[in-house]
């Protein structure tokens, strides 16, 4: 699903942000990527939504090479991948089914099939009631959980969620958590980059660990010194 | 209701301000402009209307026979460059001279003015180099005296057309220039207020093209609206000088037409050059 080989990504005015990262994430595979701010946790989230693309080494997410992928296949990659951020990046001034629906109407769906997948997807992440709620009405976790149906609009086979807990309380964390859950344990591939030990200690997926831009330890592998011993605080 | 059309109402309706603002800045430039293209076409008017009395006059000598006469006019009319050819008899002459000038009020006699051919040229044929040409050719007629068409005013006047016409192009494609400037810069600050829509609409998987529609609708929409209020600020002006200083000729509708029109283009172009450099960034 996700396959890094050797990936190096500088950038002109930070420096060196990845030094030879290599991992992949299978297809329905769960794994944490974790590692203290600066780590280069969010360059290989950008990588994998194409975002970026890497200074050497290759990238290929669902098969497809990310390095001179012409600009016009980027979207249907990125349709491909569902994505979550801490700061859930929804449109203000929609209401919640709007912001779903969005997603697919970009992908020109046909519109009485939106009205129809929208609200089954509100149903699964738990807002059946709240479709009409604008973002600022809406509490934390309610608007990680419209911005997860709206990365689950198209089916994705991958999700990538970046802190998408990092806002949350606890309670919230935990819902969200679940929803993630959820998703993998339905066929799709989730990477979730987090701060989060607790969260990561208390479940068994898999854990791959940056630090300085290198790759430190990746639980499939066994190698290296381990999430527990680098906490970080969120 | 179209998504592209909902997309540019949503955006409207977001910070009405903004557009407001973008319109009435793209109806000033044009304004700008159009009255500069107004000033342009007065000038133009006025220059032709001067060059419309540039005539040849083809003095004859006495005793030439009237068939002889009809046979020249006859001869000259057929010319290119000929729009009209008038005998003037020695009354007709002096019929004139006393209406145009107060000293020939008290002369009755016609026989000290000769008889004469005007000759008048059509448009485009009125340069000092055709307007020479015609005389040579009209000279050659053995009954002809003199030829006169006044070398040096025609060279004048073929020079401030001259010279009118290279400022207006070198004035109008400045202020076409600052125009397209201005409404792009107007523009790019729609587009920059809607980053945030642009980078999600790319994450969720948006084309180029998708993205860009709105701008481009947005920009074109804007770019009318402008237009039409530049064009109503253009005539309001016209209206206003006509009426205190002088007679203002306005655009003919097929003109008003096209710089709306040309409003529109501006504002698309605007557009699409201010979303195309935004979507290459991200």
């Amino acid at each position: 699903m996700i396959r890094f080989s050797h990936v190096v990504k500088e950038y002109p005015r930070t420096g060196l942000a990845l030094q030879d990262v290599t991992f992949r994430v299978n297809k329905g595979e769960f794994a944490f990527l974790t590692g203290p701010s600066g780590a280069g946790k969010s360059t290989i989230l950008r990588l994998v939504i194409v975002e970026e693309t890497p200074t050497a080494g290759e990238v290929r997410v669902g098969g497809s090479l990310t390095s001179g992928l012409p600009r016009a296949e980027i979207p249907r990659l990125r349709r491909k991948i569902g994505v979550v951020f801490q700061d859930f990046r929804l449109l203000e001034d929609r209401t919640a089914e709007q912001n779903v629906a969005f997603a697919l109407e970009v992908t020109g769906a046909p519109r009485d099939a939106i009205s129809a997948r929208v609200s089954r997807l509100l149903t699964q992440v738990g807002l059946a009631s709240k479709g009409t709620s604008y973002p600022k009405e809406l509490s934390g976790g309610e608007q990680q959980r419209v911005a997860i149906a709206r990365a689950l609009v198209n089916d994705p086979v991958l999700l990538v969620a970046d802190e998408p807990t990092g806002n949350l309380d606890d309670r919230a964390t935990r819902g969200v958590f679940q929803l993630l859950r959820d998703i993998n344990a339905a066929g799709t591939a989730v990477l979730m980059a987090t701060h989060n030990l607790e969260l990561v200690k208390r479940n068994e997926y898999r854990v791959i660990e940056v630090n300085r831009g290198q790759l430190v330890f990746d639980s499939a592998e066994g190698n290296g010194a381990g999430v527990v011993t680098t906490p970080s605080p969120a | 209701m179209p998504l592209t059309l909902r997309e540019v109402m949503l955006g409207v309706r977001r910070s009405p301000l903004l557009s407001a603002l973008s319109v009435v800045t793209i109806a000033f430039s044009l304004f700008a402009f159009g009255l500069f293209g107004l000033l342009v076409l007065n000038v133009d008017r006025a220059l032709r209307g001067v060059e419309e009395h540039v005539e040849i006059v083809a003095f004859l000598a006495d005793g030439t026979l009237p068939e002889a006469v009809s046979t020249a006019m006859a001869d000259i009319s057929s010319f290119p460059e000929v729009a009209q050819v008038q005998e003037v008899s020695p009354e007709q002459a002096l019929a004139r001279a006393r209406a145009e000038l107060p000293e020939f009020q008290d002369v009755f006699d016609a026989s000290f003015l000769p008889p004469s051919i005007e000759v008048r040229l059509k448009e485009g044929h009125r340069d000092p180099r055709t307007v020479k040409e015609v005389t040579q050719r009209i000279q050659t007629y053995p009954f002809v005296d003199d030829v006169r068409y006044g070398e040096d005013w025609v060279k004048k006047l073929y020079d401030i057309r001259n010279i009118a016409g290279a400022a207006g192009i070198a004035l109008g494609s400045l202020f076409a220039a600052v125009a397209v400037i201005i409404i792009g810069t107007t523009i790019r600050m729609t587009v920059l207020a809607r980053e945030r829509e642009i980078s999600i609409m790319r994450l969720v998987g948006a084309t180029d093209a998708f993205v860009r529609r709105p701008f481009l609708l947005d920009g074109f929409l804007k770019g009318i609206i402008g237009g039409l209020l530049a064009l109503l600020l253009t005539w309001g002006a016209s209206s206003v000088i006509s009426h205190s200083l002088i007679q203002t000729t306005f655009f003919d509708p097929g003109v008003a037409a096209l710089g709306v029109i040309g409003g529109g283009i501006i504002g698309l172009l605007g557009s699409a050059l201010s979303v195309g450099r935004h979507l290459r960034r991200v």
